[in-house]
């Protein structure tokens, strides 16, 4: 077997080494009758071999980059330059891990260093942690650290928050005291929908949770609800799902939030079915103490020399066991190293150009599909995702265009099938669409709801 | 002979200058090239990408667009490419060498993993394409979950969590909710002494108290003391087994017994499953729940902190808790259940898409390419590996527990009493030898404790290179040679760090008042 070097002789050699006669006098301690169980399955394979397996189910596949592609709903395509791949395949980056010796862990150390300082500038706040599992677990994170910060019980989830990140939050927090209040959603109206979330905060309120962009795609003005949130003594938590957003929309530091989440993919990852992802966790410096998840800090070592180690750790489980402010263990690190390789090769001037072209696109999009009679696009101020009515269910629509070769977008029924938005598509237009691509989509958009 | 040299070959030189110890003008020591931060070296107007230039057009943002500065930096490729490749030099990875982290499991990494994870079928899918056209990801999905059900002799599988304290954060919930199923929570969970401690926090964050259970002096759970601590108000038992100081539970079936008779769960945290695979199966054993770490025992990438990724196999009393998404089958076609029906009891959704695919493809390239056959026999070289680094070392070293161990070898510092060397000493000075130091001061139910894993993936020549290594140490520290640890390790890239500034006054990012 390729991957294991000892040969029988070396087994011999070793097992009359530590003075035993076969290997299963070392399992000594398996209860009788349970050891060497039969276990059905297949034997070992070439690499050739299992390539080839491997290949086939990809092939079953339809490849996001060989079609019109439309979707977002929380992860996106971009196109991820070939030096990100290349750099993160490293073997001193794959393979080594959490950065627990510093003076052999300084590569991972400084760039995730690097990774918080570029976060926390993205969001417009003080700092950032070493990044989380995805959006979806930051979000819920800082759900519960509302809760430790305020000493209040009580969550408002904004209507235009991705249901899925919804319900990891009410997942995450159902076997504790938290209530989790939902506001409506209302993708048509995004300024009742965010008035309604206004009108839900009280003095018990320990968090308001807000997408922006929405869910539906719409940018909103925060500073209102951050004035209502903060009269109330509750925080602002401001959820990006599209990272890339922030280069070019105001930024939730700038519009008062007190801790931002995003999901990270958009820059350096690419769409993985879903993962893994980078979750991104930012907040204010009064408030580092409370964070979740590792934190990368700025020391010197014996001879004076610039360093960086994980620190702040008595907030985590494995110092402070019960009482730790998360069970989380991992971050996301090689997703936040990709992310900081492909953040740095942009740099502001390349991602306000890639930011604008997302906006090109999309504008482009809603021109597209505008004209289309039956179809009516719900969004005003939006960045790279807009919403349209449909005449029928947006499923079946999907389903008649994927047949054809288009992936068109996320039905609203599919993240929340309860919603009774069944008519509602989300489409997403990136940089990587083409004009070609926006002509096909409203022709066959238009033939499939005549 | 190189173009270069135009003939004239270079020799060694043998002059009386000093070779050592003067300063270079650059700050770099030869190959040891020094790195500034992104940004001391790059500029907001920098990029290393070529955009589509665009016209000016107005932008559709209700007025919030971002007019104040960002301030990231970026640089052109090639001083990306260069400043990303000096800092992995910085680093140890398994690629280099031994890397004996106990617990951690810090095996091979195969390419071909990468290699399948970046097919484009599968590194290329969205998570909400329409199921159609992800077929071949859903029998993916199905495909590893059969291996992880047999490999572990359970009835159902969770895939969706993250990493392994997100499993278990899945495997306590699903037992909350079968509790709460029948009326009561209860009110405590029990945790050995030894545990990892995302066992106790993930137990506090399913609003349970914990109670710490001792351990025998055979490094095992005092059984006596489980079955006096068990009663109507426990929820769970929470066991790593194989356990942390490397030894089999080998009073597991017992332990089972008596949690299921008092009418609790048996939660297993697999973090050491690359001890028994194919030698033994948790569902013989009494288990309800255990998560894998696929980044551990299925050869996925650390990655230098992530992302792992959290499977959970559940018994027949759970599995109808397991949380949303999972696949199912109909008349040939694949689905993914995502929202719950009418009377389901699942826990509920854990994250926002269906986990870490990137990772499960690689996971089950690792099995495939192994097989069975070959799974059994990389518990049994892990196992084999392990003991025969204690037979080697346990005359100059202290080993905890008597008999056999498992995967990994713990050793105590008592070998090192009034040395004035400590275990921090001992593995910084291992950095030194060209090793990344084990597991130290974890378990903490011995004192000063070194847990050494060597994995299946040691050669007899590379544990041998290891084991004379340590044994050298040992004979060092005990032969008074306290300057080669006590200000170790000298040949890293950093001396030792001083983490305690870091924590009182930190500093997490970057500003420009830092430059000095």
């Amino acid at each position: 077997m390729r991957y294991l070097p000892l040969t029988d002789n070396d087994r011999q050699v070793m097992l009359d080494k530590i003075g035993v006669r076969q290997v299963d006098d070392l399992f000594q301690d398996v209860p009788e009758g349970d050891l060497n169980p039969t276990i059905d399955l297949p034997r070992h394979k070439s690499e050739m071999e299992v390539e080839r397996h491997l290949t086939r189910l990809a092939a079953k596949n339809t490849a996001a980059g060989s079609v019109p592609f439309f979707i977002g709903g929380g992860a996106y395509k971009h196109h991820v330059p070939a030096t990100v791949d290349h750099l993160i395949q490293r073997g001193e980056f794959l393979t080594a891990y959490t950065p627990y010796q510093p003076e052999i862990a300084q590569g991972t150390l400084q760039y995730i260093f690097e990774f918080q300082t570029q976060v926390a500038q993205l969001t417009g706040m003080d700092v950032a942690n070493a990044s989380m599992y995805d959006g979806s677990t930051a979000t819920a994170e800082a759900v519960m650290m509302a809760r430790r910060v305020t000493r209040r019980k009580c969550a408002v989830i904004a209507g235009g928050l991705h249901p899925h990140y919804r319900a990891v939050v009410e997942t995450t927090t159902q076997f504790t005291d938290d209530k989790i209040v939902v506001c409506e959603t209302m993708p048509a109206d995004p300024t009742a929908e965010l008035q309604a979330l206004i009108d839900t905060i009280d003095d018990t309120t320990s968090c308001v949770v807000v997408q922006n962009p929405t869910v539906a795609g719409h940018v909103l003005d925060l500073r209102p609800l951050a004035e209502a949130a903060h009269a109330q003594k509750a925080l602002l938590i401001v959820v990006v799902t599209e990272v890339m957003s922030l280069g070019l929309v105001m930024s939730p530091g700038e519009m008062g939030a007190d801790i931002v989440v995003g999901e990270g993919q958009s820059i350096g990852n690419g769409l993985n079915f879903g993962g893994p992802y980078v979750g991104l966790f930012a907040t204010n410096q009064k408030y580092v103490r409370q964070m979740p998840g590792r934190l990368c800090g700025e020391t010197v070592d014996a001879d004076g020399k610039r360093g960086f180690v994980l620190t702040l750790s008595t907030r985590e489980q494995h110092i402070r066991r019960e009482k730790a402010t998360s069970n989380i263990c991992t971050n996301s690190s090689l997703c936040s190293l990709a992310f900081t390789i492909h953040m740095t090769l942009l740099g502001e001037k390349g991602l306000r150009a890639v930011a604008r072209l997302n906006h090109k696109k999309a504008q482009q999009l809603k021109a597209a599909l505008a004209v289309i009679e039956g179809v009516e696009v719900l969004n005003d101020a939006f960045f790279n995702e807009i919403t349209v009515r449909l005449p029928g269910d947006a499923a079946d629509i999907v389903e008649t265009l994927a047949s054809k070769g288009i992936l068109a977008g996320v039905p609203y029924g599919r993240l929340a099938p309860d919603a009774g938005l069944d008519n509602l598509l989300i489409l997403a237009a990136t940089e990587i669409v083409t004009d070609d691509d926006i002509a096909a989509l409203a022709a066959a958009m238009q033939e499939a709801v005549q | 002979m190189s173009m270069n040299n135009q003939g004239r070959p270079s020799s060694p030189v043998h002059t009386n200058a000093q070779s050592e110890g003067f300063k270079s003008f650059s700050g770099h020591k030869g190959l040891r090239l020094s790195e500034p931060l992104i940004f001391e070296l790059g500029t907001v107007e920098t990029s290393g990408v070529d955009t589509e230039v665009l016209e000016d057009f107005d932008l559709a943002l209700g007025g919030l667009d971002r007019t104040a500065e960002i301030g990231c930096p970026g640089l052109s490729e090639p001083d990306t490419v260069r400043h990303y490749t000096r800092l992995s030099r910085l680093n140890y990875g398994i690629d280099m060498g031994v890397f004996p982290l106990g617990s951690c499991t810090m095996k091979h990494n195969p390419r071909l993993n990468e290699k399948t994870a970046r097919l484009p079928g599968i590194g290329d899918i969205h998570p909400l394409q329409p199921l159609s056209t992800v077929q071949g990801a859903l029998e993916l999905m199905q495909e590893l979950s059969h291996w992880l059900m047999t490999l572990t002799g359970m009835p159902a599988v969770a895939l969706s969590p993250k990493a392994g304290a997100h499993g278990e954060l899945c495997g306590v919930m699903a037992i909350r909710a079968a509790l709460e199923a029948r009326g009561d929570a209860r009110e405590t969970i029990l945790c050995p002494e030894s545990a990892h401690g995302t066992n106790p926090a993930t137990a506090a964050f399913c609003g349970y108290k914990v109670k710490s259970v001792p351990g025998k002096a055979n490094g095992r759970v005092d059984l006596e003391a489980l079955k006096a601590a068990l009663d109507d108000s426990i929820a769970a038992v929470m066991i790593t087994n194989p356990n942390t100081c490397g030894l089999f539970e080998n009073e597991v079936k017992e332990i089972a017994d008596a949690v299921h008779a008092a009418g609790a769960f048996f939660y297993c945290d697999g973090a050491n499953f690359n001890a028994i695979m194919g030698k033994a199966r948790p569902g013989d054993l009494g288990v309800d729940a255990m998560h894998f770490n696929l980044h551990k025992t299925f050869s996925t990438p650390h990655g230098g902190g992530g992302p792992g990724s959290g499977p959970v196999v559940f018994s027949d009393a759970l599995k109808a808790y397991a949380p949303l998404p999972y696949v199912t089958t109909n008349e040939g076609t694949l689905h993914m259940h995502e929202w719950p029906a009418a009377d389901d009891t699942t826990l509920g959704r854990l994250t926002a898409f269906h986990g870490q695919m990137g990772m499960y493809v690689r996971a089950l390239t690792y099995m495939l390419s192994h097989g069975g056959d070959g799974l059994k026999q990389v518990s049994e070289d892990a196992v084999l590996n392990a003991n025969y680094i204690l037979a080697s070392l346990k005359d100059v070293m202290s080993v905890s527990f008597d008999g056999p161990c498992m995967h990994e070898a713990l050793f105590d510092d008592g070998f090192l009493k009034d040395t004035g060397v400590t275990t921090l000493d001992f593995a910084k000075a291992m950095i030194d030898e060209g090793y990344h130091p084990m597991t130290m001061y974890f378990p903490l139910v011995v004192h000063g404790a070194m847990l050494v894993e060597p994995t299946e993936s040691e050669s007899r020549f590379n544990l041998d290179q290891f084991i004379r290594s340590m044994r050298g140490l040992a004979k060092a520290a005990k032969s008074g040679d306290v300057g080669r640890f006590e200000g170790a390790p000298y040949y890293a890239p950093r001396k030792r760090l001083d983490e305690t500034q870091a924590a009182r006054k930190p500093v997490l990012r970057y500003t420009k008042s830092d430059e000095a």
